[in-house]
């Protein structure tokens, strides 16, 4: 049972909200006594997602959370969207697939940096994607 | 606008970056170095990433291009202190950056610019020419 103890959402439009999410998210991580190799992976994945998130959802807003089962504490952020969405997710899942002119890294990439990482969108009608990384995971 | 200042010293650039990056920041950063090769006839190029804590796919692709534009200008790119856990997170991602000469700080990073160059900056510019022809 994962219990959340604190949520902050945050809209996402222009590149620079980038530098100042991920500021946050290291705030959050800091909080927890996250080492500084897992707030490195936690705040890279989440760079690649917010990437993803304003290049072809045309921004959004991302929710950050600290979350706590048993003992443990950790970092969730969700990414939601209202783009066009992903027809295929497996495909957008593939190392190397990109609809766009980068290296295709991004999703699948994110997903190994963090310990949940759950991705759900409907074409038409948006793209949300939950990361979630513990203090010592 | 930021912009990331390019220093010159002798035959090589040198970059520090001690901002946090984002997209269009490092997007200037790569054409303006390409252009400072160019006007300068570098022969080198240094990057310290000491003060960068995050590295994600696209500001590797960007560190990744920057080497290979100074390549075909005929100019090597050294990348240096790059923290430890971004080395974690850079594998891990899938992102190994081949094809980028790294060092682990700007003293061996200089070194490795000089050696590969084969060149000591006292040389004339005849000489260099030499050099050149000869490749």
């Amino acid at each position: 049972m994962i219990i959340s103890l604190s949520k902050d959402n945050i809209q996402v439009v222009k590149e620079q909200d980038v530098v100042l999410l991920r500021n946050r998210v290291k705030e959050v991580a800091v909080k927890i006594k996250m080492g500084l190799v897992n707030q490195t992976k936690l705040i890279t994945a989440a760079s690649e997602l917010l990437r993803n998130m304003l290049r072809y959802g045309g921004g959004g807003f991302c929710l950050i959370e600290i979350v706590s089962k048993g003992r443990d504490n950790g970092v969730r952020l969700t990414f939601n969207d209202k783009g066009p969405g992903i027809a295929d997710l497996s495909l957008a899942m593939k190392d190397g697939y990109s609809t766009g002119r980068s290296l295709g890294l991004g999703l699948p990439g994110a997903k190994r940096l963090v310990n949940e990482f759950d991705l759900k969108s409907k074409v038409g009608e948006g793209t949300t994607v939950m990361i979630l990384k513990w203090a010592n995971g | 606008m930021d912009k990331i200042p390019i220093l010159r010293m002798g035959n090589f650039l040198l970059v520090t970056i001690q901002v946090d990056l984002y997209d269009r920041l490092a997007l200037n950063l790569e054409a303006d170095l390409v252009q400072m090769v160019s006007k300068t006839n570098a022969r080198g190029v240094l990057i310290d990433i000491s003060a960068v804590s995050i590295v994600d796919s696209f500001m590797g692709r960007i560190i990744g291009n920057i080497a290979s534009m100074s390549k075909i200008m005929d100019a090597e790119t050294v990348v240096v202190g790059m923290q430890p856990a971004v080395a974690i997170t850079l594998i891990e991602l899938g992102l190994p950056l081949k094809g980028v000469h790294t060092a682990l700080n700007v003293e061996r990073g200089m070194d490795l610019l000089k050696s590969m160059i084969g060149t000591t900056e006292e040389e004339s510019e005849a000489e260099e020419y030499d050099d050149y022809l000869a490749e």
